[in-house]
């Protein structure tokens, strides 16, 4: 008994030891390593090992990093905004609107059709579109709305929202929809039945059972878009930054210290972010 | 809780799904504040019927008639009638308190009136206690007592039932029935319970009405659907019945209306296939003529005073006014 029980412990080691190294590996590993970094001496053409804490001083002294930060609030928050609300949409009509699972199965592909190309070609294939002499200036003239070219379309911080919205909406729909296809359907029979009418019954059960769902989605998009730097730099046309801007720049003029101490922060800062919204939502149901 | 008497009726009401008809033309006048069962197998259109009346199905076509006005075609919630669903459907967002509140909250009733009116709901099913519970955190039994103080806070004038015991086991089974027997002479309305179990029904209904192939077999006052089945498939759903054919027609009898004497002293001559003890009564089958199988149901007492083995020869016997035509 005693030595079955032994093996049972070891076998329970050895079941989750791949697993386990793989995080070890891949996740543990770098990110101590982007930690001890961080405390690194640089000048302009070395990094010395040592302990000191001039990356942070530097990082918290400068007015641009304040700036820089929230400026990827703003883009996480407004990003949020749109993608709730059309993911929330989308999701809905796919869970409750579409009868068939057939259909749902299909117009649920449909959504993931943007996701068979990489990022950066659903970036570029914007600006075709919202360029001087894109499409949509073109047919803003043409359709009499405007005079001359829009110039804000491209390399602006709409483009910016433009594209996040556009790369990262479908990671609230999953959750949400996955979230809406779990509500007992005879819960909403049950609100008509006491008299709710669509908007109290989108209201009162829908929206509050949806929430966990949400929440997920949410964690996706702040995270994708505060960690993001590509995007900014295409949509922008270099013009805005943040914070993912500021890790690679530093990284471009090998500063790798500099760049491990602002990654250090922008994790503990997402960390605090993810933190905060998990007190107000219990995902755990979900999982 | 109503003083004038509401009448609920079903006037051809018939329900098709494409080219399916889930419910063929049925008519049907409840009587007043009873308790009716709808009682069929599964798929025999009792759920859609109950839920056409609920207004969560629509009404291909006839009419459903409350007090005296057609509700076939208004929204759940103005036709009087309140459901209580099948694996109660609560809201699982919200504490016991506010599920019992949710209508009131609908119709805007303000905060404080409506939580008085939810604990005097909650007073009838004896819940008070586990207001402030969320309904995960209760028993079976009690969230049938929450979703049916659910039901009753918008005062309906009829109550539906899905199924509502089919998610207990089946001792809270027995107790919640004669709960809701209790509470529906209390109320004095209406009650309409579907239901697939025929002792369920038996033991709870005033009136039955019998279900299948879409239509309505038999409806009656619960003993009279039991003791006098008209159709074959009624005998042998209602159980307890044997369906024999004779030389004028088909009839039913009752197990325990058939005699067992010796072999040349009944109507019928028999040979015992099986004995089966029951406890109060002792099964006795047996084969007769025409390799039909009849199954006497004996006192016990009665049975091992003069014991019968499989195999025995055995007269059966019994009265014929115990005899009913079957039409079917």
């Amino acid at each position: 008994m005693q030595k079955l029980r032994e093996n049972n412990a070891l076998m329970g080691w050895l079941m989750v030891s791949p697993l386990a190294s793989v995080l070890l590996v891949f996740l543990v590993a770098p990110i101590i390593m982007i930690v001890i970094v961080s405390f690194w001496r640089a000048t302009e053409f070395s990094i010395i090992p040592a302990f000191v804490w001039e990356n942070y001083e530097f990082l918290f002294g400068s007015p641009v990093t304040y700036t820089v930060f929230l400026n990827t609030f703003k883009y996480a928050l407004i990003t949020w905004i749109f993608t709730v609300l059309i993911g929330f949409t989308v999701a809905y009509y796919l869970a409750f609107h579409v009868r068939s699972l057939t259909w749902q199965i299909a117009l649920f592909l449909l959504c993931t059709i943007p996701f068979w190309t990489s990022n950066i070609i659903r970036m570029i294939s914007w600006i075709p579109f919202l360029g001087r002499n894109g499409i949509a200036n073109s047919a803003l003239i043409s359709w009499g709305v405007i005079d001359e070219p829009v110039e804000w379309l491209l390399f602006s911080d709409f483009a910016v929202i433009l594209a996040f919205v556009h790369l990262y909406t479908l990671f609230m729909v999953v959750p949400i929809f996955n979230t809406m296809m779990r509500i007992d359907k005879s819960l909403i029979e049950a609100a008509r039945d006491a008299g709710a009418n669509g908007v109290q019954i989108l209201w009162n059960i829908i929206i509050p059972l949806t929430k966990p769902g949400i929440m997920i989605g949410t964690i996706f998009v702040v995270t994708l878009v505060m960690g993001d730097f590509i995007t900014v730099r295409f949509m922008s046309g270099s013009q805005s930054a943040n914070v993912g801007r500021l890790i690679s720049n530093d990284i471009a003029l090998l500063q790798y210290p500099s760049a491990s101490a602002t990654a250090i922060i922008l994790l503990i800062t997402v960390l605090m972010v993810i933190g905060i919204l998990l007190r107000f939502v219990n995902i755990r149901k979900e999982l | 809780m109503n003083a004038v008497a509401q009448d609920l009726e079903l006037v051809s009401v018939t329900k098709r799904y494409g080219a399916t008809v889930a419910v063929d033309a049925i008519n049907y006048h409840f009587k007043p504040d009873s308790y009716t069962c709808l009682l069929g197998p599964s798929g025999c259109g009792k759920s859609s019927t109950l839920r056409m009346i609920a207004g969560h199905e629509s009404v291909s076509d006839g009419s459903i008639l409350l007090a005296g006005r057609d509700i076939s075609d208004l929204p759940p919630a103005k036709r009087g009638t309140a459901m209580m669903f099948q694996n109660y459907a609560l809201f699982p967002h919200l504490s016991v308190l506010d599920n019992v509140a949710f209508s009131l909250k609908m119709k805007g009733v303000d905060s404080a009136a409506r939580k008085s009116q939810a604990h005097e709901m909650l007073e009838l099913v004896d819940l008070t206690a586990l207001a402030d519970r969320m309904p995960d955190q209760l028993s079976g039994g009690q969230q049938q007592r929450v979703a049916l103080a659910r039901a009753l806070i918008t005062r309906p004038q009829v109550l539906l039932l899905d199924e509502p015991l089919s998610a207990l086991d089946p001792f809270l089974r027995i107790r919640m029935r004669s709960e809701l027997r209790k509470l529906q002479k209390e109320l004095g309305i209406g009650f309409v319970h579907v239901t697939h179990g025929q002792d369920e029904a038996l033991a709870l209904a005033d009136d039955i009405i019998v279900m299948n192939n879409a239509v309505i077999e038999q409806a009656g006052p619960a003993r009279d659907v039991f003791n006098a089945p008209k159709t074959r498939f009624v005998a042998q759903f209602m159980g307890g019945h044997n369906v024999i054919a004779l030389p004028d027609g088909h009839f039913a009898i009752r197990t325990d209306a058939v005699g067992v004497t010796s072999a040349d002293a009944g109507l019928i001559e028999a040979q015992v296939t099986a004995v089966e003890y029951q406890g109060t009564h002792v099964s006795l089958s047996s084969r007769i003529t025409g390799d039909q199988e009849v199954t006497a149901l004996v006192p016990d007492d009665t049975f091992f005073a003069n014991p019968h083995h499989p195999g025995d020869r055995i007269g059966l016997h019994w009265d014929a006014k115990n005899l009913h035509q079957l039409t079917a």
